[in-house]
């Protein structure tokens, strides 16, 4: 993973400082130049994410699918182009594959109750792990007692990666569905998602993966995983809140009752009965996101521009400097040290909870996370009962790394550690 | 960083390392935790409170610094008293801790009490200095648990 991204440094210097394309990045924070080390929570946005939008909402607005003036027709086409280029990013079959939802956790919620309810009966199983971030923990428990089956957790190890051989064991004809993250957003464990769906599959059990930490960080191709459902939020992805992305396979979408009822997911109406459109609009009841939809499309378009293989070199890059430099300190421990893992940081120092460091870096003007990460479950297996998070994009810097680790340095001194 | 230092003055770090009256107390008559959902905070009171006084107290926390300190600065300010006069310490409290006014700070009067007062700046970490004194109040009206959401 942490290869020497010479390609990417040789380009830079051709081409003008990414960083320049994020207009927060110039912000001070208490009187500071801003540390933006919070990408997991959320990734900041380019400018032209920024003016696709407000250009939308300025020039362009109109609801879709609805008129048969200009504007509508319009903003509908813009719509369907997002789509086409979710579908591109994730290299799926074709764009009705592409549901648009408010993000990953209600594509999870729509998966557990479309998908999941009608087939999970009293004495299943559905199959997760124990890195699973709440929301792709609490929708298939809800669904669980609901239906009386039993929510089965397979083991993380010490490193931080899923025990793929108790995994494998659990796999069984009980098993109604496998949910798993592909990355860990607390430990940056890259799953061996590929393999895991194989062996899913030798079962015959579908396989839903959580892609909200693994789009921003690694190359997707849902064909080559071979999984029937894939989820992201757009906001990780330097594009608006409020939009997400479910893959779903063509032929499950279409066997799948609809999640919410509503405008523009039907075809008829009347009180005795409703019949409904095919997927993707069979499951975007309302008007949806449209302005966010679009800004996504923008920001695919934007990654496009950088370059994906760039921007996973310069991450690669920035990960090898941090885990140098935070190995370091005095009393640091890094919670996740798989071979294969993103940008991501979790660590807990001797000398001081989290809380205490978060508040402390953030007097620096250093925007980090502490705390359980949405991911209690994880915390416990980890046996702490928090962890401070840095995590990274292309556009972070190794001296941003640096002034991390002075600051940490500085909160052991407070401690006197 | 002159706000940091307010808040980890060296009383709170001196509770922090070493918290007088922290473990269980057992037997006891009243036990509330304390749970803040945002941080993983965790803490629980015990009293022992045979009448109207509290004869002993002791604070168990697992979280920062700054509820480990409000934790262990509770357990010595309210040790003896009684739960009317404990009512009043905690009214006191929310007031120097969250009320509009700046409050006054009478290092002599409020004693280790005071060095709370630096979480005033810090408006995430309120909830960590009252969680203490939620959990106390808690205990004394028999509640099990409170959460600071
Ligand atoms: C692994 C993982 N899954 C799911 C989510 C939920 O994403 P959202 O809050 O955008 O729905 C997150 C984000 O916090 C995450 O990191």
């Amino acid at each position: 993973m942490l290869r020497k991204p010479s390609h990417y440094m040789e380009s830079q210097e051709q081409k003008p400082d990414p960083r320049s394309d994020f207009p927060i990045l110039r912000r001070e924070v208490k009187g500071k130049p801003l540390v933006y080390l919070d990408n997991a929570a959320t990734t900041q946005k380019p400018q032209v994410v920024i003016d696709r939008v407000s250009d939308f909402l300025a020039n362009e607005n109109a609801n879709i699918h609805r008129g048969v003036h200009y504007l509508s027709m319009e903003a509908t086409d813009a719509y369907d182009r997002a789509r086409a280029k979710a579908a591109g990013f994730l290299n799926a079959a074709t764009d009705r594959e592409i549901v648009f939802t408010r993000g990953t956790t209600e594509a999870i919620n729509l998966v557990a109750r479309s998908f999941g309810a009608p087939r999970i009966s009293s004495g299943d199983e559905i199959l997760i792990s124990a890195m699973e971030h709440h929301a792709n923990i609490v929708p298939w428990q809800m669904i669980a007692k609901e239906c009386g089956a039993q929510l089965v957790v397979a083991p993380v190890t010490d490193a931080g990666e899923i025990d793929l051989e108790a995994y494998g064991k659990l796999l069984g004809t009980r098993t109604k569905i496998v949910a798993l993250s592909h990355v860990s957003n607390v430990l940056g464990t890259i799953n061996p998602a590929q393999q895991m769906v194989a062996m899913a599959k030798e079962h015959g059990i579908p396989v839903l993966l959580d892609g909200a930490q693994a789009v921003p960080h690694i190359r997707v191709d849902v064909r080559e995983l071979n999984c029937d459902f894939y989820t992201f939020s757009s906001h990780k992805l330097f594009g608006p809140d409020g939009v997400g992305i479910l893959y779903g396979r063509e032929e499950l979408l279409a066997a799948m009752p609809p999640y919410q009822g509503g405008g523009d997911m039907i075809e008829q109406v009347s009180f005795e009965n409703t019949t409904f459109r095919a997927p993707p609009e069979r499951f975007e009841a309302g008007t949806p996101n449209i302005s966010g939809a679009i800004g996504l499309g923008a920001a695919i378009d934007y990654m496009d521009k950088i370059g994906r293989e760039a921007m996973h070199a310069r991450e690669a890059q920035l990960l090898a400097h941090a885990t140098g430099k935070l190995g370091e300190i005095p009393g640091l421990t890094i919670r996740g040290t798989a071979p294969e893992k993103v940008a991501v940081i979790s660590f807990t120092l001797e000398s001081a909870h989290p809380h205490d460091i978060g508040t402390i870096l953030d007097s620096a003007g250093i925007a980090i996370r502490a705390g359980h990460h949405c991911a209690q479950p994880l915390m416990q297996r980890l046996g702490v009962p928090a962890t401070a998070r840095a995590s990274f994009a292309f556009y972070n810097t190794t001296k941003e790394i640096d002034r991390l680790a002075d600051t940490l340095l500085e909160v052991n001194r407070m401690f006197d550690a | 960083m002159d706000e940091l230092d307010d808040l980890y003055q060296d009383i709170i770090l001196s509770h922090n390392k070493r918290p007088r009256n922290s473990g269980h107390l057992d037997p006891c008559s009243h036990k509330a935790d304390g749970f803040n959902p945002l941080c993983g905070d965790k803490l629980t009171v015990f009293l022992r409170k045979p009448g109207e006084s509290i004869e002993e107290v002791t604070c168990q926390t697992e979280g920062c610094a700054i509820s480990r300190a409000s934790g262990s600065i509770m357990t010595t300010m309210v040790k003896g008293k009684t739960e009317k006069e404990v009512e009043e310490i905690i009214t006191g409290i929310k007031e120097l801790l969250s009320g509009e006014e700046e409050p006054e700070v009478d290092l002599a009067k409020q004693g280790d009490l005071a060095s709370l007062v630096g979480v005033r700046k810090f408006p995430a970490r309120v909830k960590c200095a009252t969680l203490a004194w939620h959990a106390l109040e808690s205990a004394l009206h028999g509640d099990a648990t409170t959460t600071t959401e």
